[in-house]
Order: C-alpha cells, then sequence, then structure tokens
C-alpha cells in the first residue's frame, strides 16, 4: 500500500487554506502556488496512470482499517484517466484564469479553485459511496463560491438556482444511501457490490429504490433531460474560467454511474434490470436532440455553448446506456473529447466578450483581435459539431458503431446523425453572425473596457486544441486504452478482490481490553 | 414506534417538497430545511430503531445499535447546516441586488432579451 493516491486529495486540501491564510492579499504568490499545485497534480495523476497501466487496481485505507469497516481510495486505470483528464483541464483553465485576470475580480478565487480540484478528484478516487457523497458536497460547495465570482445580479440570481437544484440533488442522494445501507448495511462499494448479489429476489424494494435514486442524482450531475434545467443559466452565467471547469462536473455524474452501474448494480442483476434500455437511452436520446436544437435557437453564444454541453452529455449517455463494453468504451473516449471541447468553447466566448463587450449573437462591428478569436471558434465548432477531422467525429462513429446491436439503433441512429445536423447549422449560423457579418458593419467606437485579449488567454485554448488534436492522432491507443477500461469495468474481480481481500486492521484490542 | 417515525418522516418529506416547489426563495429554502430534516431522520432510521442500547461497547450491554448510521447523520446535518447557510447568503445576496426573490428567471428580463 503506497501514500501516493491520497496525495491528489491532499494537496489541494493543504494548497487551498495556505492560499487564504497566507497569501491573502498576493495574487502573484496565489498564482504562482496554485499553478504549482496544478503542475504537481498532473505529475501525481500521471503516475498513477502508469501505476494501473498494467490493469492492477492500487488502494489505500485511511488509518489502515480493513475495507468494508474503513474508509478506502481505490485507483483503477478509469479513475485515474479521470484524474489526469481533470487536472491537464485545471491547469489550461487556471492558465486562462491568469492570462484573463479573472482571478482579480473577486478574492478567493485559486483557493475556491483547489477545493473545487479537492472534491473533483477526490469523488473519482473514493472507494466508498457515503464518501463519494461527502466529495460531491465538497465539490460542490466550492462551486457555488466560483459561480459567483465577481458577484453581479444575474450571476447571483442563477447561482441560488444552482444552488437549491444541487441542494435537492444531495438530499435525493441521501435517501438513496439510507436506503442502499438499510439493505445491505455497508457502503464501500466493492462490498456493496457483493452483498446487492445476495439479495433474495422477493426483497429487492429497497435496493430498487437506492437504485433509481441513485440515478436521478447522477443524471442531475450530467444534466440529462429532464434534470438539465439548472445548466444553461448557471454555465452561461458563471465567469468563463469556472465555466471551463464546470465542463468536468457534468462528467463527474457520467462517471458515478458508470462506477455504480457496472459495479453495484451490474447490468444482469435482475431487480434493477431494464433500468438503461428503457429509461436511461430515451433520456439520452431526448437530450441530445434538446441540446442540439438549443444550440440552434439561442440568442446569445454562452447560452448556445452551455446547450451543446447538455447534447455532449446526452451523446455520452447514449454511449453508456447501451451497457456494453463497446459502448462504455466510445463514451470514456467522448467523455475526454467533449471535456476539452466544452472548456475550450467556454475560453473562446470569454474572448469574444473581451473583445466585444457581449455575447448577443448579433451583427457587430470587428472586435478586437477577432481572426484569431474567429479561428479558434471555428476549430472549436468543428471539434463540438462532430464533424471530421477532430475527435468529436471519431467519438460519434464510435458510440453509432457500439450501438449497431442495440434494439434502438434506428433511433440512435437518426437522432445522432440528425442533432448532428441541427449543430453544425447552429454552430455555423452563430459564427457567421458573431465573426462574417462583423467585416460588413461600419465601424462604431470601440465599447468602453472592451480589449484584445492578452497572449496567456490564446495560449491556454490553444493548449486545449493542441490536447484535442493529439487525441484524434493517437485515437486508435486511446480508444485501445478506453477499450482495455471497459473490459476491466464489467469483469471487476480485481477491483473486488484488492480491495476486500487485503489484510488491514480490524481492532486494536490489546490484552485487558473486551 | 416505526409507524410514528414512519409517518414523521413522511409528512416531513410531503411539506418539504410542497415547499420546495415555490416560486420564492424564502418558502424554497424552508422546504430544503424540511427536506433535509427527513432525510436525517431517515438515516437515522436506516440501522433500525433501537430503544436504549449503547452503540459502543459497554459493560453489561447485551443488545447494541448500530453506531454508523449515527456517525453518518452527524456528517448529513453538518453538510447540510452549512449548504442552508451559504443558500441563504447567496440569495439574500440576490435579493438585496435585483429587489426580487423569486427563484425563476423573471420574465421582463427574456421579454427585454428578445428587443435585443
Amino acid at each position: 500500500m503506497t501514500h501516493w493516491i491520497i496525495l491528489p486529495i491532499v494537496l489541494p486540501a493543504f494548497l487551498a487554506p495556505f492560499i487564504v491564510l497566507a497569501a491573502r492579499y498576493h495574487i502573484g504568490i496565489q498564482r504562482v502556488f496554485s499553478v504549482a499545485g496544478v503542475l504537481a497534480l498532473i505529475g501525481l495523476a500521471a503516475s498513477l496512470v502508469w501505476q494501473v497501466s498494467d490493469g492492477s487496481v492500487i488502494y489505500y485505507r485511511l488509518s489502515n482499517w480493513a475495507a468494508p469497516f474503513g474508509i478506502v481510495l481505490v485507483g483503477d486505470r478509469l479513475s485515474t484517466l479521470m484524474v489526469l483528464l481533470t487536472a491537464v483541464l485545471a491547469l489550461f483553465v487556471l492558465l486562462y484564469a491568469i492570462g484573463s485576470d479573472w482571478d482579480k475580480r473577486g478574492r478567493n478565487f485559486h483557493a475556491l479553485f483547489q477545493f473545487q480540484l479537492m472534491g473533483i478528484l477526490g469523488a473519482f478516487l473514493t472507494g466508498d459511496i457515503f464518501n463519494l457523497f461527502v466529495f460531491f458536497e465538497i465539490l460542490l460547495i466550492a462551486s457555488y463560491g466560483l459561480m459567483i465570482h465577481a458577484g453581479g445580479n444575474e450571476r447571483l440570481r442563477a447561482g441560488v438556482q444552482y444552488v437549491l437544484f444541487n441542494l435537492i440533488g444531495s438530499t435525493l442522494f441521501l435517501f438513496a444511501l439510507g436506503a442502499l445501507y438499510a439493505e445491505t448495511g455497508t457502503l464501500n462499494m466493492a462490498d456493496l457490490a457483493v452483498r446487492v448479489q445476495g439479495v433474495g429476489p422477493e426483497e429487492t424494494a429497497g435496493i430498487r429504490i437506492a437504485a433509481v435514486l441513485l440515478l436521478l442524482v447522477f443524471a442531475i450531475k450530467a444534466a440529462v433531460v429532464p434534470l438539465h434545467f439548472w445548466l444553461p443559466s448557471s454555465y452561461a452565467e458563471a465567469p468563463a474560467p469556472v465555466a471551463a471547469l464546470f465542463a468536468i462536473m457534468t462528467k463527474v455524474g457520467a462517471y458515478a454511474i458508470i462506477r455504480v452501474y457496472t459495479m453495484i448494480f451490474p447490468p444482469e442483476l435482475e431487480a434493477t434490470a431494464g433500468l438503461f434500455g428503457v429509461w436511461l437511452l430515451p433520456a439520452a436520446l431526448v437530450s441530445l436532440a434538446i441540446g442540439m436544437i438549443g444550440v440552434l435557437a439561442a440568442r446569445k453564444l454562452d447560452r448556445l455553448i452551455a446547450f451543446s454541453i447538455i447534447g455532449s452529455m446526452g451523446m455520452v449517455m447514449i454511449a453508456i446506456s447501451l451497457f456494453t463494453p463497446e459502448g462504455i468504451a466510445a463514451a470514456l473516449y467522448y467523455i475526454v473529447h467533449s471535456t476539452l471541447a466544452g472548456a475550450a468553447l467556454f475560453l473562446i466566448a470569454d474572448l469574444v466578450r473581451t473583445g466585444r463587450g457581449n455575447l448577443d449573437l448579433t451583427a457587430q462591428p470587428p472586435m478586437a483581435g477577432t481572426y484569431m478569436t474567429a479561428g479558434l471558434f471555428f476549430v472549436g465548432a468543428i471539434a463540438m459539431a462532430g464533424l471530421p477531422p477532430l475527435s468529436g467525429f471519431l467519438g460519434k462513429l464510435l458510440v453509432l458503431d457500439a450501438s449497431y446491436d442495440s434494439a434502438l439503433m434506428v433511433w440512435v441512429w437518426a437522432i445522432v446523425l440528425g442533432a448532428s445536423l441541427i449543430s453544425v447549422v447552429g454552430f455555423a449560423r452563430a459564427g457567421s453572425v458573431v465573426f462574417w457579418k462583423a467585416l460588413g458593419t461600419p465601424e462604431t467606437a470601440p465599447v468602453e473596457g472592451t480589449q484584445r485579449p492578452s497572449t496567456l488567454s490564446y495560449a491556454a485554448v490553444g493548449g486545449l486544441f493542441a490536447l484535442l488534436i493529439a487525441h484524434t492522432v493517437f485515437a486508435g491507443k486511446v480508444h485501445g486504452y478506453t477499450t482495455e477500461i471497459a473490459a476491466e469495468l464489467f469483469a471487476h474481480d480485481t477491483y473486488l478482490s484488492t480491495v476486500l481481500d487485503t489484510p488491514g486492521k480490524l481492532s486494536d484490542a490489546k490484552e485487558g481490553d473486551h | 414506534m416505526e409507524l410514528l417515525v414512519a409517518s414523521a418522516i413522511g409528512v416531513l418529506t410531503t411539506a418539504g417538497v410542497y415547499l420546495t416547489l415555490r416560486l420564492r426563495t424564502f418558502p424554497v429554502i424552508l422546504g430544503m430545511s424540511l427536506l433535509t430534516y427527513a432525510v436525517n431522520v431517515f438515516l437515522f432510521a436506516s440501522g433500525r430503531l433501537t430503544i436504549g442500547a449503547p452503540p459502543i461497547l459497554s459493560d453489561g450491554a447485551t443488545t447494541y445499535t448500530d453506531p454508523l448510521p449515527q456517525a453518518l447523520v452527524l456528517t448529513a446535518i453538518v453538510i447540510s447546516f452549512g449548504m442552508t447557510a451559504v443558500v441563504v447568503m447567496i440569495s439574500l445576496g440576490a435579493y438585496l441586488g435585483s429587489d426580487d426573490d423569486h427563484v425563476d428567471d423573471p420574465i421582463e428580463a427574456a421579454g427585454s432579451e428578445v428587443r435585443k
């Protein structure tokens, strides 16, 4: 048992209070420590990925208590991949926040950012479902602070909606955990996997309620229709770097669904069979359709991108709800793609806002730095709409291929291809109105407060695109890796035996005690 | 006792759900608080209800109550307490800023967006 795996949680947990306590009034020091922390996280995440790349599972028992009794952190290929994705995304988002001075517009941006990372990484690494709830709350409470960073009435109003919606989600999560504990008497995910199998066919009421409630909670996080209403206004009103970081938050929901429903309630479990084919797949299809129609209908660029996030989550959920190894492999490939593309698009929207002061989709005179921004938007739109040559196209192809044997195959193909067309039209409309028509609009005096975005801002967006291109070029390798992850998820014996069978401390009883 | 606890959870949840569906922030926050009370009692009951039994090893005790839900409830109480404080502060800020405590988006704002 090594201590490496807890470091991605401990490092931001110590860095955040340090930034608040010691560097409160020195934005320069905050920036240095924040970036250094994220760089260290990338190193840690890469070493974790390397450690588990041979298919082994690393684990960490807190205080060394044996598995079902103590809390465990578990790193397998899925969770370490998500940790690495989060850390890399965080670096570019942070660079953008520094380059665009977003972190100066309110207090404690960097501390909240670190707490947010702690929550997200903890949610990926924990092996205990109550602990998952706790990390959800940590990432949420940090996100509440980040969401209303820099203030403003519109932002506060959107923040209230966001907080209330997530509070309801947390309450449902607790109800689900209570039901699960009452039925099985354990909250360790590996132990739950074993015990849920042993529940008799006539006693499944509690298990089924817990399974459906958990799916609802994770679907709220993943913004699956009809639980997506919180997303458009909160992502659109959130500060751009925060919205870009939130691109990983919807994926936390997707990760939780993959983890819980391959391990605790696997598709072959009779009590919860049909949950995916009957409910999740149609909901995912509707999400994709609504998201892309929203792209076409949006009147502002930030709403448009928020709806494209809903659409891309719909695509992820379609692939997940097929619940075959091919489907999960495609979903994981697409998750990496849509996180990077969504984050980049939110940052590009902020480049537009910096250049011309608003995000309305109307023809306005050319903004500062219009050619560079237009070029980046073009690449981002191609990635998000899923056109060749970028990875969105490959991801979509993989999803379509995985759905080939599904009963709803016709629906999947029709909606995925139709939604792609609608999103291409939507993005083309937005791009031509914002960038192209600008050239024919007479010049006026520039709006107060607009300026050319800084080079570091462009570099951060460019970095995300470089990752997307690498994700496309090495698609074969990445997809091979996600296929191995999917196979491991469906045959999770290594995970179970690593967590449950390695001896740990059971009791410290000495002679003379009870 | 089971009946009493179960109906208490049911009443709290019903009132909580009703209040969270209201349009203004204050009833919604009250509803959220009722829901968290309900879930706390529910979690507490998930370890089965036992009267007068100690949760940790004690001399002369023959039956024990499950200590884990008590720890879980403690965590849940602390978290929900903090979250309620946060949501009260944010909604107070939103109310003072825009002089309106509705949870949904105002219709005027949507109209002005059309006019732009």
